[in-house]
This record gives C-alpha cells, sequence and structure tokens, in this order.
C-alpha cells in the first residue's frame, strides 16, 4: 500500500522534472520505493529526512550518476521536460551536461581555477574561440560570486583556495555547462557558516534561471533556501508541498516528528 | 673453546635468567603479580638484557682484537653471571622493567637501520677504493671519453667506457617504450574497467611476470624472441643478421617491466579520489575523458616514479642482455645489431683468472660505480618527484 502523499501538485504539464513510481535498489537493499514527484522549474526544491533516508538516491537518480555504481538498480520512470531519462535514446553523459551536479565535498580538479571552470565547455566544445571560453569563465565565475576574488589569480591552483571558495568554484563549474537543473548534494555541510551563507545566497540567485533541488541535512537551511520540500523517510517521500506550509503546518505525523526533533 | 660454544653457554645463562628474573619479581611482590609496576614478562626480557649485553659486547671486543683464549672465555661467562646477579638484586615491586624493556627495543630497531646504511656506505666505500685504484693506472679521460672498448689481457687495452654506456641507455630506452604504454594501460583498465572478478584474475595474472627468474626471460630472448625477429624484421628489411640484438634485448626486458609499471601505477591511480571521478562524470564527462583529464594528471607524479624504478631496474638487468643482446661493445644505431651493456662487461672483466692488480680486471669496479651513480640519480630523482606531488589532493 502507498503512503498518502499529501502535496499541492504542480500541474504535471510544467512541472521541469517528473518522477512515477521511481524505484531503487542498492545490491539486496530496496534503498528508495514509490516516488511520485512533479518538480517546477525556477524553483528551490530541498529534500530533507533522516541520514540513510533515500534523499541523496533520488537526486542521483536525476543525473543518473547511479549508472556508474555497479550495485544500483532503478526503475520506474524519470521524465524532464517530458522525455524520460531512461530512454535508450537519451545519452547520460549529455543528461548530465544538462543536469548538472554540486557535491557534498569540494572537488576542485587538482588544475588551475580557470581550467576548472573551462573543464565542461571544452569536453563539450561549446566555445570556439579562447576569447569565447574567457567569457564563459568570467560570465561563470561571476554568477557563483566568486570572481572578484580570483580574477587575479585564475592561474593558481584550485586546491589552494579555501573550501568555501572551492565549493562556489564547483558550482561555477556546473554552471560553466549551461545546465538547465542543478542538484546539490549537501553543499554546506563541509563549510562554516560564513561560507554557507554566502553559497545560500548564491542558490537564492540561481533560482531565477535554474531548477534547483538541494539535499540538506538543516531544516533551517531548507526553511531559508527552498520554495518547495520533500521530507523523506525510510526510503518514501512521505510529504511534499510548499516549504512555509510543510515546516509550519506539517500533514503527515512523521514529519512533524522530524522537524520537531523527535526523529532523526 | 670456539665463540661457538661460548655463545650456547650465554644462551643457557639467559634462559636461565629469563625464569629467575619472573620468579624473583613475583617473590619480592609476595606472589600477588598486580602489586608489581610491570607485567611478569617485562622483568624476564629486563633480566635477560642487562645479562646478555656486557656479556656479548666484551665477547665482540675479545673477538675482534685478538683470538679468544680461556682467560677471555672465562671473563665473559663470569661478566654474565655477575650481571645476572645484579639485575636480580635490582628488582623491587617498583622497579621500572617495563621502560628497560622499551629502551631495549629502541635500541634493536636502531641497531637494524644501522646495519642497513652501513652496508651501503661500506659497498660504496670498497667500489671506490678499487675504482680510485683503476684511475691511478688508466687516463680517467680515456675511460670516460673514449669511444672504444677492447680489453686485452696481455695490456695495452682501450677500456673507453661509452659504447657501454649506450647499449645500456639504448636497451633500457626501448625496454620502456615497450613496458610503459603496456603496464599503464593495463593499470587504467584494471583501476577504472575491470569488476572485481575480471581483477581477481588478471591483476595476479600480470604479476606472475615479476615472479619469473630473469634468467628464463634471457633463454626466451635467445630461443624464440631473437630468431623471430631476425627471420621477420632484421632480414627482410636488410638491417642484420644476428639473432642478438638491441631489440631482442629491449623488448624481452620491456616484458618483464610491465607488471612493475602496472602494479604501482595501479595504486596510484586507485589513490585518486572518488569525489574527482565523480565531479568530472557529473559534468558530463565521459569516462576515457574523466581518465585522460583528471585522473592521469592528478596520478602523473606517482606514476613518473613508477617509470624511474622501472629504468632503474632495467639499467641494472643483466641476465637478459647477455642472453639476448651478445657481448659486443658498438656504437651504433641500428636496433637489430648486436650491443652490450655496463652489467655484461662488469660480469666478463671479472670472470676466469682475474689479477686485482691489472686495470683490465679493475675497470669494473669503475663501470660498478658508474652505474651505481646512474641508478641512484635515478631513485633519487623518482623520490623527488613523489614528495613534491604527494600532497596535491588532499
Amino acid at each position: 500500500m502507498k503512503d498518502t502523499l499529501t502535496e499541492t501538485p504542480a500541474a504535471a504539464d510544467t512541472a521541469k522534472i517528473a518522477t512515477r513510481d521511481l524505484q531503487v535498489h542498492y545490491g539486496d537493499t530496496h534503498a528508495l520505493r514509490d516516488v511520485d514527484v512533479d518538480i517546477p522549474d525556477r524553483t528551490v526544491t530541498a529534500l530533507i529526512g533522516p541520514s540513510g533516508c533515500g534523499k541523496s538516491t533520488f537526486l542521483r537518480c536525476l543525473n543518473r550518476m547511479n549508472d556508474t555504481i555497479p550495485a544500483a538498480r532503478v526503475t520506474g520512470e524519470i521524465r524532464i521536460d517530458g522525455e524520460d531519462i531512461h530512454d535508450p535514446r537519451i545519452d547520460p553523459v549529455q543528461l548530465r551536461a544538462k543536469v548538472g551536479m554540486v557535491f557534498q565535498k569540494p572537488n576542485p580538479f587538482p588544475k588551475s581555477i580557470r581550467d576548472n571552470v573551462a573543464y565542461g565547455p571544452r569536453i563539450h566544445g561549446l566555445t570556439r574561440t579562447r576569447a569565447e571560453l574567457d567569457e564563459v569563465v568570467e560570465k561563470s565565475l561571476r554568477r557563483a560570486a566568486l570572481w572578484d576574488e580570483v580574477k587575479d589569480r585564475l592561474d593558481a591552483l584550485a586546491t589552494g583556495l579555501s573550501g568555501g571558495q572551492q565549493q562556489r568554484l564547483c558550482i561555477a563549474r556546473t554552471i560553466a555547462t549551461s545546465p538547465e537543473i542543478l542538484l546539490m548534494d549537501e553543499p554546506c555541510s563541509a563549510l562554516d557558516p560564513i561560507a554557507t551563507a554566502q553559497i545560500e545566497e548564491l542558490i537564492d540567485d540561481l533560482r531565477s534561471r535554474f531548477a534547483v533541488v538541494i539535499v540538506t541535512h538543516s531544516m533551517q537551511q531548507a526553511a531559508r533556501v527552498s520554495q518547495r520540500t520533500a521530507f523523506f523517510h525510510l526510503g518514501r517521500m512521505v510529504e511534499y508541498g510548499d516549504t512555509g506550509a510543510l515546516f509550519t503546518n506539517p500533514a503527515d505525523p512523521r514529519t512533524e516528528s522530524y522537524i520537531t526533533g523527535r526523529i532523526g | 673453546m670456539t665463540a661457538t660454544w661460548i655463545l650456547l653457554i650465554l644462551l643457557i645463562i639467559a634462559a636461565a635468567s629469563f625464569f629467575l628474573g619472573r620468579a624473583r619479581a613475583i617473590a619480592c611482590a609476595g606472589g600477588d603479580s598486580r602489586a608489581l609496576h610491570s607485567l611478569p614478562g617485562h622483568y624476564s626480557w629486563a633480566t635477560v638484557l642487562v645479562t646478555l649485553l656486557p656479556a656479548l659486547l666484551l665477547l665482540a671486543l675479545l673477538e675482534i682484537s685478538a683470538a679468544l683464549t680461556p682467560a677471555g672465555t672465562l671473563a665473559v661467562v663470569i661478566l654474565a653471571l655477575a650481571a645476572l646477579a645484579w639485575s636480580l638484586r635490582r628488582i623491587t615491586p617498583v622497579f621500572r622493567a617495563r621502560a628497560t624493556v622499551e629502551r631495549g627495543v629502541l635500541a634493536l630497531l636502531i641497531l637494524a637501520a644501522c646495519v642497513a646504511i652501513a652496508t651501503t656506505a661500506g659497498i660504496v666505500l670498497s667500489m671506490l677504493f678499487e675504482t680510485l685504484n683503476f684511475f691511478v693506472q688508466y687516463d680517467w679521460r680515456e675511460f670516460f671519453l673514449s669511444a672504444t672498448w677492447a680489453p686485452r689481457f696481455q695490456g695495452g687495452s682501450e677500456l673507453g667506457f661509452l659504447p657501454l654506456l649506450w647499449g645500456t641507455l639504448y636497451i633500457s630506452l626501448i625496454a620502456l617504450i615497450f613496458a610503459v604504454p603496456v603496464g599503464l594501460f593495463a593499470a587504467i583498465y584494471m583501476a577504472e574497467y575491470a569488476g572485481r572478478r575480471i581483477r581477481a584474475v588478471v591483476k595476479p595474472g600480470i604479476e606472475i611476470l615479476a615472479g619469473i627468474p630473469t634468467i628464463v626471460y634471457g633463454l626466451f630472448a635467445l630461443i624464440t624472441v631473437g630468431p623471430l625477429l631476425r627471420d621477420y624484421f632484421a632480414q627482410p628489411l636488410g638491417l642484420g643478421a644476428s639473432g642478438s640484438s638491441v631489440m631482442t634485448a629491449g623488448l624481452v626486458m620491456g616484458i618483464m617491466l610491465i607488471p612493475f609499471v602496472s602494479s604501482l601505477s595501479d595504486d596510484i591511480i586507485a589513490q585518486v579520489p572518488q569525489s574527482l571521478r565523480d565531479g568530472s562524470l557529473g559534468l558530463g564527462a565521459t569516462r576515457s575523458e574523466t581518465i585522460r583529464q583528471v585522473i592521469l594528471p592528478a596520478a602523473l607524479p606517482g606514476i613518473v616514479g613508477a617509470v624511474l624504478l622501472a629504468a632503474s631496474r632495467a639499467i641494472g638487468e643483466t641476465m637478459i642482455v647477455v642472453l639476448g643482446a651478445g657481448a659486443a661493445a658498438k656504437l651504433s644505431l641500428n636496433p637489430f645489431e648486436a650491443m652490450t651493456t655496463i652489467t655484461v662487461k662488469i660480469v666478463s672483466q671479472l670472470t676466469g683468472d682475474s689479477d686485482f692488480a691489472a686495470p683490465e680486471t679493475l675497470v669494473a669496479f669503475a663501470l660498478g660505480l658508474t652505474l651505481f651513480a646512474i641508478t641512484l640519480c635515478l631513485n633519487v630523482l623518482a623520490l623527488a618527484i613523489v614528495r613534491k606531488y604527494r600532497e596535491q589532493y588532499e
């Protein structure tokens, strides 16, 4: 039997991302069960829930990163702009350029700052001249609110930046491939409060151009940055709705227990 | 009485002191081992250490200074017994036997480290003196700059080392040109593509190559690879009719080096953090793009280190060269011609009736020292590269 899902449905035809009956198995573990969700464009959607509840797994389904784990098996339907991303005609490599991902720990490549940002545009052949590439690098760094801090040392090693700068660089690197969706897997968990505030401000900015889906352990963060929130528990999506409503007036008793700190 | 007997007696005294120390410790604690500062075992070992060390030192001194006399023997045994009595008297419940044992362990470890360093120094020094002897009799400019190697045991030899150095470097270069790409690609396959089950078969399979004695590789070069290269490449191309050639030795040595390069590179590639792979794949890079542009650059310093280690292995190799490349010292560019290396000539100058005063024999030491210097430089370079870049991703 399915859990009763309390949500204010975004009309399916306007949804950027829609999943139906999504299941994920890792070997013998059933990590994600029966997830049906419609995620709208130009919105920040937060995924919250206790550790191991399946929220990161769900995120990794959306750009088929689970394909790189041999034991993972994904069934059900995921549509982005109405297209099934498991369709054989879809190249997962192209999909990942369109659906960018920022990881929990900042993971800049051991290259220069410029080469980190230029990585995506280069492998996808997005620019034809050096000047065009420089322009993309600058624009991406500006949008990630990092340009002023690094514009004088673009050729320095990216691994020499501070943690918060590294994470913003990773966001710039992702933006540079001009994705339509940004997935963020606990992007602030390795950062101090100041860097966290900068990234949160940035996320709010990015909403004007992308659909942002962010996994977070901090309910304050979810409340601050997101417009819609989904609560996951034991591999199921328990509740999904407007952030304000979900935090002030949760419909499911499990959601209420989690946000008031009784389970987790 | 020989030293063997004294050692046996000391061993018996040591065994006795082991049990006496323990018994004494427990006795002075009134039978309750919890009242002791250290564990009963610590008292045993502390007693053994104090009993044996002075006696062994004295024995070593006597052995070095003169032949062992009966009086000397007696002195050693008496010293051991006296030390035993003293150490037993020292045992009280508050005696810190644990600290004594710790100091003993530390001394043992330092001794082991010193043995390795002293041996290296000894080797270098012995080579150095013989080399100096050689250069007294033979002009060093001739040795380093002459292009002719023609030793004659009646005297009047020409001992120019350039043809040997050329042969060594040429054969090593061919070996590396063959081994580095094959080894590296095998490592990439094993680290990035192979599933766990394939890896479990392929990795030991490649490492078997490392266990084959080099003389067996030499036989393979002599009876299989050499004639094959001669019949299908050298003769049709008009490059020579010799089965022994630089190419034969280089190829077979390359096969020998594959497991070196592959297993070191495999470990290094596996150390590149998964987060870098995720980052690259997440940006829409394919697997081979990820390997080329992220993983290999990150692993490059380690791979360079692996290649340099393989190179010093190639430079020191002897057996494959003797059987695969022949013994003719020549300066030539033709890879299908027989040539020889420094190591082979060292062996041939020292086998047979050697007159250790003649330059024809002493040249072996000069060659050996030069070889040592080359491989030492390569190793230092490899270590420096690895160390410089080790912290790049952390």
